[in-house]
């Protein structure tokens, strides 16, 4: 039987062996409450940019640690468990994508805009000009990956420094995590810095960036479950554990069940990201699956996890909110649910009911 | 948390090449005139069981000389959800080629093998399932249905019910107590294969709800059955019966039962659908999408022969979940009254038939509550 993933079982485990000493060292509780007043967390991103992990899944040839993309995503699953106030996620998607389309991608923050759907930018000659809301960590990072089009159409990706566009920060969304509004205001682009995009269509980064989502509500979702079964086990009331209640084992077997169809759905954008340019259409289908289960599994666990921790899980205190709060963002960043599902279903639709089968089976 | 195992699974070749064969032939069946679509395993239609056996799609992982095709587990899993895709009348074939047959080929004697399994897979032996009793449903161990030990074998007396298709099966494997009660209530069970031809049974049907005369209920009056019907070792019944649920919880019909509806809705909504029943059947599709990869998961735990009892529980609990929900979701996107009286309109039709078996889905094969009460023991909660 084959088994994709025992190739490389014992080198990602030591990843993520080492990436999980490593939030725990840099990205426990005061850091997050530090990000969250608005202090970046400078040792964390130091830290993961000396263990390689911004660039991990560049091609070694290009300065990168030529991770696959399916490890790359676990980091992604793991930083998100760690709520990591941090463009990691970005930064990587960013330098792969830069790396497959020619270039060595910078050192620092890497982040991508335009991040909304419905949001553009234009290239002429050049120069490159639109406005991007909503970019997260868009005022911070230090390169901004831009996804633009031509005058005929053509896909380009472009690479601008802090200095070349104008950024209105203090956008934040309700995990405290920035979301900036970029301005590209006629920006005259070095030849090294545009080049043809590899892998995008005229949906630019909506695609990809809901992958990273879906990898990393399931990250979050894991943990909101873990703080869940554990306050289930410590929390007494009528003289024994509410683990011990019906009530509280079925809700939280009905959040079990919605991460594990979560996680299905975003292994599954996983190997439609692997199987790579050749299945450009499987993509598009598999990001929109992805994002359309795990946001509405995010709600879900979230509101179940909720309702597990009763008051403590609503104050500042209890740890809960870090992950919940970043569900609550992320399920509505990069396209939310009905975004993406009305795209499936239009697509579901054009083809007919009989061509369901053959898409679901993928023969 | 204690993770569940829903490794990523690539099918291999041979079940790609499995797939197009079923395929060609269910076109051909199709072709001929030979089954309505939208039938689904709740159908019983022996002529087509009786042709699809010797065409080699039933008891395809079994040896040879009991009349299998010693194909691999994903060979099968790939034909039954072919099977529910395209809206075959499956179901006469679908509990012995599903958990009866694997549970005699596996604990079985050698002459129930002999006997059995050759006409299971030429289509032409039908199981039913012994579990329930009148006072006992969910809580499967207070079986009352009693064997003593008779004159080369046990005399059984007692009740079973909801058995489905009793009255048109050839067999039934039945739990029963061969030991009184003790502090172990799990133990002291066994389960028998039931010939119900056999002297000593009295069936009754049970109508359902639609008019339909589908389960049974099956009284034992001295029964007799030799101890070769015997299924594994006396007084070991219920680890028998725990690997037959597993089995019985872990494939595609545990999200697919009303698939044909599904495909009908999005023909009925047409190829420019309005943003609402868009989304509606995008969102749909990407519960389906993810219920499909966790039961492909869990056909390869099979085939490395484990037992995914936690893993079934909560593949059937989110897939029947889902099952209940395309009706109420279809019927608000595309409102229409359903009737059985119009098969010529297929949605009205589906819709009709999905709505009054839509409340059988989370009953049968164990309810949802005790669904979720193994996976919250998978969770450490118990």
């Amino acid at each position: 039987m084959s088994h994709p993933d025992d190739m490389n079982d014992s080198l990602s485990q030591l990843l993520l062996d080492q990436a999980e000493r490593l939030f725990a060292e840099h990205a426990p509780r005061q850091v997050l409450e530090a990000a969250d007043a608005g202090t970046p967390p400078e040792a964390l991103w130091t830290a993961l940019e000396e263990a390689g992990f911004p660039l991990a899944l560049v091609p070694e040839e290009q300065g990168g640690a030529g991770l696959e993309v399916a490890d790359g995503m676990r980091l992604v699953r793991l930083a998100a468990y760690h709520a990591a106030p941090v463009p990691l996620a970005e930064t990587m998607l960013a330098a792969w994508l830069w790396s497959r389309a020619g270039g060595d991608p910078p050192d620092g923050e890497i982040t991508l805009a335009p991040a909304r759907p419905g949001q553009r930018a234009g290239i002429a000659g050049g120069i490159l000009e639109g406005t991007a809301d909503g970019v997260p960590w868009g005022a911070r990072a230090r390169h901004c990956l831009v996804f633009a089009q031509d005058a005929s159409g053509n896909p380009c990706l472009a690479l601008v420094g802090a200095q070349q566009r104008s950024a209105r920060p203090g956008g934040r969304n309700i995990a405290f995590e920035p979301r900036d509004r970029l301005q590209f205001d006629r920006v005259q682009l070095a030849a090294t810095a545009l080049r043809p995009a590899p892998l995008l269509d005229s949906d630019g980064f909506l695609p990809l960036g809901a992958i990273l989502r879906s990898q990393q509500m399931v990250g979050a979702m894991q943990r909101c479950l873990d703080h869940a079964l554990g306050y289930a086990g410590e929390r007494v009331q009528f003289g024994r554990p509410i683990a011990k209640f019906q009530a509280i084992q079925h809700m939280l077997a009905v959040a079990a069940g919605h991460l594990a169809a979560a996680t299905a759905v975003a292994d599954m954008a996983i190997d439609a990201m692997t199987a790579g340019e050749t299945a450009n259409g499987d993509l598009a289908l598999a990001a929109a699956i992805a994002k359309a289960r795990t946001g509405e599994a995010a709600g879900e666990v979230a509101a179940i996890c909720h309702q597990v921790h009763g008051a403590m899980g609503f104050t500042q205190e209890h740890p809960l909110h870090y992950a919940t709060r970043r569900l609550w963002s992320w399920r509505d960043e990069f396209g939310s649910e009905p975004f993406w599902q009305e795209r499936i279903g239009r697509r579901v639709c054009a083809a007919g009911g009989e061509a369901l089968w053959p898409m679901l089976a993928g023969a | 948390m204690q993770g569940f195992r829903f490794d990523p699974l690539r099918l291999p070749p041979e079940a790609a090449a499995t797939r197009q064969r079923i395929r060609a032939y269910l076109s051909s069946e199709r072709e001929a005139g030979r089954f309505a679509a939208n039938r689904s395993w709740d159908s019983f239609d022996p002529d087509f069981s009786r042709r699809l056996g010797p065409a080699g799609f039933i008891g395809m992982t079994w040896p040879k000389r009991y009349g299998g095709q010693e194909r691999s587990a994903l060979e099968r899993f790939v034909v039954t959800e072919e099977l529910l895709a395209s809206g075959a009348p499956c179901g006469a074939h679908w509990v012995a080629d599903r958990q009866s047959g694997p549970q005699i080929l596996k604990h079985g004697s050698e002459r129930a093998r002999q006997e059995i399994l050759p006409r299971i897979a030429a289509g032409e032996c039908y199981f039913g399932i012994g579990m329930s009793e009148p006072d006992s449903g969910s809580d499967l161990a207070a079986v009352r249905t009693r064997a003593v030990p008779a004159d080369e074998g046990w005399r059984i007396n007692g009740s079973k019910i909801w058995t489905s298709n009793a009255h048109r099966a050839h067999y039934l494997i039945a739990l029963v107590r061969t030991e009184p009660p003790g502090e172990d209530r799990h133990a002291g069970l066994t389960q028998f294969v039931i010939d119900l031809s056999a002297p000593g049974l009295t069936i009754r049907p049970i109508r359902n709800m639609a008019g339909h005369h589908e389960f049974n209920e099956v009284f034992f009056e001295d029964h007799l059955v030799a101890d070769d019907m015997r299924i594994g070792p006396p007084g070991k019944g219920w680890q028998m019966v725990l690997g037959e649920l597993a089995f019985e919880r872990a494939g595609p019909e545990r999200f697919m039962s009303d698939y044909r509806l599904l495909v009908e809705a999005i023909d009925r909504a047409g190829p420019s659908p309005d943003a609402r029943q868009a989304v509606e059947i995008g969102r749909l599709v990407s519960h389906a999408a993810g219920l499909r990869r966790m039961v492909t998961s869990i056909a390869g735990l099979i085939e490395q022969g484990e037992v995914p009892g936690v893993e079934a529980a909560l593949m059937k609990d989110v897939g029947t979940t889902f099952e209940r929900e395309v009706p109420e979701v279809v019927r608000r996107i595309a409102p229409a009254e359903p009737s059985l009286d119009d098969p010529a309109d297929r949605y009205v039709d589906a819709l009709a038939r999905v709505t009054l078996q839509a409340p059988s889905y989370t009953l049968r094969g164990g309810t949802r509550e005790i669904l979720r009460g193994m996976i919250a023991r998978g969770l450490g909660l118990r």
